[in-house]
């Protein structure tokens, strides 16, 4: 129950974040969506993921405050507003048709399928010696995607240095 | 079912920034949105009833926990979100200092 609370409370404040006039005010809404995604987090017992959630989130809202700051826009409403919105809720509306038919075919909330976890979750701390399991899929079991993701993480870094460095011109 | 259909409402609130937005941190918090969703809906694929964390413990039998797989998947996906909104956002800083506007409708001409 306090599940579908959350949900709704992180739907309104996507809504808020997606339609509020000035900047600033929009991205303070996609912070409390984020932290309500922590919590969420935490009642579904993944307490590594609410931790990582809220660190994350924490320098997100930095970034995006850094990028926002002083530079509030009026929303522009002009040209064909009309037929924009019309095409856009029609996808939204095929979207949804779509995913719903698919849902169909899940395994129930509460009911997961665990069939290529069974065999961690057996020999998880004889083969690693690590009590938390989450820690032995990630640095153990399925240490290349990890180590993907610090390569993800460094060209990034590469990217945004190149973006944002400032050449010196040569006369 | 009726968490995932709000799950999936969450992803529409998202998607319809992403698409109809005209003004560039909108659409990156869109893009934030979205992935939010998705990282819930893993989450949620991997919830047992009366389960328990994914720690070892004494006195505990090991099918009562929840999936730990997804868990450690989304734990990887996070960080790369985090990762993709900083690039994004550099980029979109980027490009405010070459054209003075937010709006993709304005950011069309190149310029030297």
């Amino acid at each position: 129950m306090e599940l579908h609370l959350l949900l709704l409370f992180m739907i309104v404040g996507a809504l808020i974040a997606v339609e509020a006039k000035d900047l600033l005010s929009s991205v303070v809404a996609v912070g409390a969506v984020g932290f309500a995604l922590c919590l969420a987090f935490l009642i579904l017992k993944a307490p590594d993921l609410a931790i990582t959630q809220l660190v994350v989130e924490i320098l997100c809202l930095i970034i995006l405050i850094r990028a926002t700051l002083r530079k509030d826009l009026p929303l522009v409403i002009k040209g064909r507003w009309f037929f924009n919105t019309l095409g856009t809720l029609a996808f939204i509306a095929v979207f949804l048709f779509f995913a719903h038919t698919a849902l169909q075919e899940l395994p129930g909330f509460g009911h997961p399928i665990m069939a290529v976890v069974k065999r961690y979750l057996q020999q998880g701390t004889a083969q690693t010696g690590a009590v938390n399991l989450v820690a032995a899929v990630i640095l153990d079991f399925r240490a290349y995607d990890t180590l993907g993701e610090a390569t993800v993480l460094f060209a990034s870094v590469i990217g945004i240095m190149a973006v944002l460095r400032r050449p010196g011109r040569i006369k | 079912m009726t968490l995932y259909l709000l799950c999936l409402a969450l992803f529409c609130v998202g998607l319809y920034g992403v698409l109809r937005k005209r003004n560039l941190v909108k659409i990156i918090i869109g893009l934030g949105i979205m992935e939010y969703a998705m990282n819930l809906f893993f989450i949620l694929l991997a919830y047992r009833y009366h389960g328990r964390s994914p720690i070892e413990a004494q006195d505990q039998q090991i099918l009562q926990m929840v999936d730990p797989l997804p868990q450690a998947l989304v734990l990887t996906s996070i960080v790369i979100g985090l990762a993709v909104t900083a690039l994004v956002i550099s980029i979109a800083i980027r490009i405010y200092e070459k054209y003075g506007t937010f709006d993709i409708t304005e950011i069309k001409r190149l310029r030297g």
